[in-house]
């Protein structure tokens, strides 16, 4: 399995607007491996989504080869990309972009709605998203709505749901940034547990200290890749020590009960 | 294509999501399809009615009525100088064998008064043979005579609804009332008719001898119509021809000279030719007035799915993210319109029925719905929804995924 998951060669995505063009990707060459723990850095603007989008599917670089386990990808259309993300992508956002009014299960189970890979029983269903539910250590939570969880909670649904379908790679675009520092640190664990069981992980963040819990930190500068080094001393998780700095939030809670 | 449960799923748990909105969506139709179904309830009602009304008067009966009909079928010259006389139904009697039974009418309304009772009712002039040409007996007492007839006596037979009316559960025989301020003994009561013929009750009136209506209460020479009752149904085109021949003759028209006559016979058949064109109109009316709400309704749903749409842009974007294809996208939009407007049709077909009924039993207005308007009324619905919620279901597969996440 030396085969790399992600290969990208000499990629662009040129952004047009009327007269001016904005070059969000300017030749971006990269590879990584299976069972990698990677994080992407760099300015506001740098690229970093744009890349993150192209990787995941949901966009098409202008120019350059992407090739994602073995099949090129960077060619294809509009439902052939739902195909590939539904199958192998699991996307975690910012804001958690769960289904408002809809249970922890429904949201998690979603995905599967639209899976052709895993075509399950509606009784198979649900019990794949309760499983995965309980891998974020939330089972008990499951017919509470977004609005009745916390953001580390809603969070952890929403990666529950990128991960319900077994994709090949967790993509997060800065999952972090709305959660205190506490919080961060307990969606940050589940992220290192998955890629301890194997899984590819790349996530954006502005955070030095997010970027410590992962094992690669790449940095982007105007569209360009200018940063590739390993993480020395990796972060662990879950061990964050009761001195750290918490950030205004609604207060100490009860530590979650993981299985 | 991904599975149909799984659309059905999505598209259910959507609805069932936000019920005020789904509602709100399915109001159009609702209210559009109980309009069709009330509506067409109604007057369906009311022509099978009027149908049976009129068969029930029997097949061999003719209508003769003063005036001329032009080519346009428009009636004219009525009551002016086209006259039926008293003569031409003397005439018909004596000279058209094949005419079994011959009264003159004629119709008011008036006042009729007893004790402190008031109601004001149709007043009809009769001959003695009209229990025989109308099949409608006397329950109570007896009819007039004859001589009472010549007489212009002052006697009346009363319909059930004036009886009791009048006299609530008295016997009303032998008592006097006044019609126009003249005392009229009451002799007879007429069976109860029931029903009723165009939304009017036909035991409200009272009969009383032709001349006495004719002299005493209206002052007029005129007769109003002349009914007859033909000894058997294979007669009555005979029987209207030698009539119409035998008119002619009294009235001196010249056919060949391009002299229209100034009367007119209605056979039954013609009756019922008649109120089922007018039965017909009111059906294209009805229909019309059914597909405009109809049309409204599916408005509704457009414009209601096209809002939902833009608010859901997020919910859009996050089901593109996670593999939902443009499709998949269409189908979730597509289902929800054809169930809420499937669900709208239902609901408003049980309102329409309601509405029927409460009509059928507080207005005493006879209804009766097709179940082929329901079944019509149902299929449009579901039409409805696939024509008005196919735009909206198309726009929101075509969303950019990166562009609809971002959506605030
Ligand atoms: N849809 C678009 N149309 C035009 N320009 C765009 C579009 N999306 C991104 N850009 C531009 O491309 C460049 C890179 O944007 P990108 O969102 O990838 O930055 P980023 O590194 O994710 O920044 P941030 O840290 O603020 O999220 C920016 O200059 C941005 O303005
Ligand atoms: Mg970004």
């Amino acid at each position: 399995m030396d085969e790399p998951v992600i290969l990208i060669e000499d990629l662009h995505r040129v952004y047009t607007m009327g007269e001016t063009e904005v070059r969000a990707l300017d030749g971006v060459s990269l590879s990584i491996g299976r069972g990698e723990f990677v994080a992407v850095m760099g300015p506001s603007g740098s690229g970093k989504s744009t890349f993150m989008n192209i990787v995941g599917c949901l966009d098409r670089p202008t120019s350059g080869r992407y090739v994602l386990e073995g099949v090129d990808v960077s060619s294809l259309d509009r439902d052939a990309r739902a195909l590939i993300r539904n199958d192998k992508i699991g996307f975690v956002f910012q804001n958690f972009n769960l289904l408002p009014r809809t249970s922890a299960l429904e949201n998690v189970e979603l995905p599967l709605l639209y899976s052709r890979k895993h075509r399950l029983s509606d009784a198979g269903q649900l019990e794949r998203a309760r499983a995965a539910l309980g891998h974020v250590g939330l089972a008990e939570r499951w017919d509470h709505t977004p609005a009745q969880l916390s953001g580390g909670q809603q969070q952890r649904v929403a990666i529950a749901r990128a991960l319900v379908n077994e994709p090949t790679i967790l993509l997060a675009d800065e999952p972090t940034g709305n959660l205190d520092s506490r919080t961060s640190d307990e969606v940050m664990e589940i992220f290192q547990k998955l890629n301890d069981e194997g899984r590819t992980v790349i996530l954006i963040t502005h955070e030095p200290d997010i970027a410590e819990y992962a094992r690669r930190v790449i940095s982007f500068r105007d569209g360009r890749l200018v940063g590739d080094v390993p993480v020395g001393q990796r972060r662990v998780a879950g061990r964050l020590a009761a001195p750290a700095p918490v950030a205004p939030g609604p207060g100490p809670r009860a530590p979650e009960v993981h299985p | 294509m991904t599975k149909t449960s799984s659309i059905l799923k999505v598209a259910f748990r959507a609805m069932g999501r936000n019920k005020l909105r789904s509602l709100l969506t399915a109001l159009g139709i609702i209210i559009g399809v109980a309009c069709v179904v009330a509506t067409i309830g109604i007057g369906e009602g009311a022509r099978i009615q009027t149908e049976s009304q009129l068969r029930s008067l029997g097949t061999n009966f003719l209508m003769v009525f003063p005036g001329t009909v032009t080519s346009s079928g428009a009636r004219s010259g009525w009551g002016s100088n086209s006259k039926l006389s008293e003569e031409d139904v003397v005439a018909i009697r004596n000279e058209v064998p094949t005419a079994a039974y011959v009264s003159a009418s004629i119709r008011t309304v008036a006042q009729v008064v007893y004790g402190n009772q008031n109601w004001s009712t149709s007043i009809q002039g009769g001959e003695v043979d009209w229990p025989l040409i109308r099949s409608w007996n006397v329950a109570q007492g007896q009819f007039f005579t004859d001589a009472d007839n010549r007489a212009a006596a002052k006697v009346c037979v009363l319909g059930q609804t004036v009886a009791t009316t009048l006299f609530g559960s008295d016997d009303p025989v032998g008592q006097t009332i006044r019609i126009k301020n003249i005392p009229f003994k009451v002799v007879g009561v007429l069976e109860a008719k029931g029903g009723s013929m165009m939304g009017q009750d036909q035991d409200d009136t009272v009969i009383a001898p032709y001349e006495t209506v004719r002299k005493k209460i209206m002052g007029t020479t005129a007769v109003g119509m002349i009914m007859v009752a033909v000894s058997s149904e294979d007669l009555v085109q005979r029987t209207q021809d030698d009539i119409t021949a035998l008119l002619r003759q009294r009235h001196r028209i010249n056919r060949a000279a391009g002299q229209e006559d100034d009367f007119m016979i209605r056979s039954q058949t013609e009756m019922l030719q008649h109120a089922d064109e007018q039965a017909n109109t009111m059906k294209v009316l009805l229909w019309s007035i059914a597909g405009v709400s109809l049309l409204v309704g599916g408005i509704g749903i457009m414009n209601i799915m096209l809002v939902s749409v833009t608010e859901r842009t997020r919910e859009i974007g996050v089901r593109m993210a996670i593999g939902a294809r443009g499709g998949d996208i269409r189908a979730q939009f597509l289902v929800e319109a054809v169930v809420l407007a499937v669900f709208g049709g239902l609901v408003g077909i049980a309102l329409g029925i309601g509405i029927q009924s409460l009509v059928a039993k507080y207005a005493h207005w006879p209804t009766s719905v097709p179940p082929t308007a329901v079944a019509l009324a149902f299929l449009f619905s579901a039409l409805v929804g696939v024509t008005f919620g196919f735009y909206p279901a198309l726009k929101a597969s075509r969303l950019d995924p990166i562009e609809a996440l971002r959506y605030e």
